[in-house]
């Protein structure tokens, strides 16, 4: 908790969920960092979020390997979303250090641009250990931009590789963000994030290669789509001068409003929302197990698989 | 349930001077050291840091300049966090910075001077007490 010493002391849930709900952005910063801190207030703020505000909102995924312009994107997209006057929240991922655990939060530079605007809220957060390309909180910071009035929210992850795909869970409609020159045709035949992905983005199209790559992942896109032609269009922007930003747009608007009708949308929530249940249970019996291992008097010899369902079977 | 501590801090450079080493230089330190540091980048001006500041709830703001406009542009980023309700949050700055301006600046709100001199040991230790002293015994 903050000292009450500043101006705008934030001591109480009541008071941060006031905050929530008149937009404060202080209010809304010092909730998502109560979450992020497993602080106890934590779970009296999340009860208390408006669901209906939650169940509305659009959350978009953003991926993509680092370098490829994500937030670049993001920042084009928070334009185009702010000229239909939409109140927007950004989730931006870096990774924590493994050695220090400390993190450089960097994605904010590229979205600038509107820190003066009261309707974009940007939250930068780092991975604090987790691996898949979020952070451990970061349904719960969806969730709180969405309280507190953004109705569409941004989660940019971190620059991943080909397994990172924590994103599909949360997000309503993901972006797969790439750009020539990172690797040929085999490196997009691979498993992975191109398979689930649902809208396909080359961007720095104006660069060599970017078509070849284009029709690399449409061709992709085409083999895997079927039912839905949206689904194989590739977009392809320029996302340093705003170029096919509006085309994207266009395009998540149409999986989405397909993804509602079909109720895909309401699918992937529940799903999405039993996932994140088995990893807050995990996280809450953790600490549980770690003790058992380190108070256990088992012998320990023979293979940790073993050994971990002995550990197990002794409660 | 595991309670992750970290200080969060944001590094900027307020105003039109384009020289960042030192920036980055203390962004990494301070990586290094374990924080959570935001990175706003160059050629910010005081309410945008200010806004920063506040949407990413920081501990502390640590200020770059090497322009020699610090006299301006530090205090005039306090007076913007003041505006944004959130003058409690300590601001530090660093740069190249004469020795004369270091009682002036800390007279307007700044909470540390740093200058070339510096050791990098004795900047983290100031932004961890820094960070201590805004975020109090945490739950």
């Amino acid at each position: 908790m903050k000292k009450s010493s500043g101006e705008t002391p934030l001591m109480t849930s009541e008071q941060i969920l006031k905050g929530l709900r008149n937009r404060d952005p202080r209010g809304i910063a010092r909730a998502i960092s109560l979450v992020e801190e497993n602080d106890p207030l934590a779970d009296e703020i999340l009860a208390s979020l408006d669901d209906s505000l939650v169940d509305q909102a659009m959350v978009l995924g953003i991926t993509g390997p680092p370098g490829a312009g994500k937030s670049t994107l993001t920042d084009r997209i928070i334009s185009s979303y702010r000229s239909r006057e939409k109140r927007v929240g950004v989730i931006a991922i870096d990774p924590s250090s493994p050695i220090s655990g400390g993190a450089i939060l960097g994605d904010r530079i590229r979205m600038m641009g509107h820190s003066l605007d009261q309707d974009v809220v940007v939250r930068s957060m780092a991975t604090r250990g987790r691996l898949g390309g979020l952070c451990a909180a970061a349904g719960a910071a969806v969730r709180i931009l969405a309280g507190s009035g953004c109705s569409v929210i941004i989660i940019e992850t971190v620059g991943v590789g080909q397994s990172e795909m924590d994103i599909i869970r949360l997000a309503d409609i993901t972006a797969l963000v790439l750009a020539p020159g990172l690797g040929d045709d085999i490196q997009a035949m691979k498993a992975g994030l191109l398979e689930v992905a649902d809208i396909l983005v080359v961007n720095k199209a104006d660069c060599a290669g970017a078509d070849t790559l284009a029709m690399d992942m449409e061709s992709i896109a085409r083999e895997r789509g079927g039912k839905d032609n949206d689904y194989t269009k590739v977009c392809k922007t320029v996302a340093s001068e705003g170029k096919g930003v509006d085309n994207l747009l266009g395009a998540i608007e149409t999986v989405d409003a397909s993804h509602r009708e079909s109720g895909e949308r309401r699918t992937r929530r529940k799903k999405a929302y039993d996932l994140e249940v088995l990893d807050w249970a995990l996280e809450m019996i953790r600490p549980s197990i770690v003790e058992k291992i380190e108070k256990s008097d088992i012998e320990r010899k023979g293979d940790p698989r073993l050994w971990a369902a002995k550990l197990l079977e002794q409660t | 349930m595991t309670v992750q501590k970290k200080h969060r801090v944001l590094i900027g450079k307020p105003g039109l001077d384009g020289h960042d080493r030192g920036a980055k230089f203390i962004a990494r330190a301070l990586r290094d050291a374990g924080f959570e540091v935001v990175y706003t980048g160059i050629r910010r001006t005081p309410e945008e840091i200010a806004a920063a500041a506040v949407q990413e709830d920081v501990s502390a703001v640590g200020l770059s300049s090497l322009s020699g406009a610090h006299m301006t542009l530090f205090p005039a980023v306090v007076g913007a966090l003041k505006n944004s309700g959130a003058g409690d949050i300590p601001v530090l700055g660093g740069g190249v910075i004469p020795d004369e301006d270091i009682g002036p600046l800390k007279d307007a709100g700044i909470k540390e001077v740093f200058t070339p001199g510096t050791p990098v040991e004795q900047i983290i230790a100031f932004f961890r007490t820094a960070c201590e002293a805004q975020e109090g015994p945490r739950t």
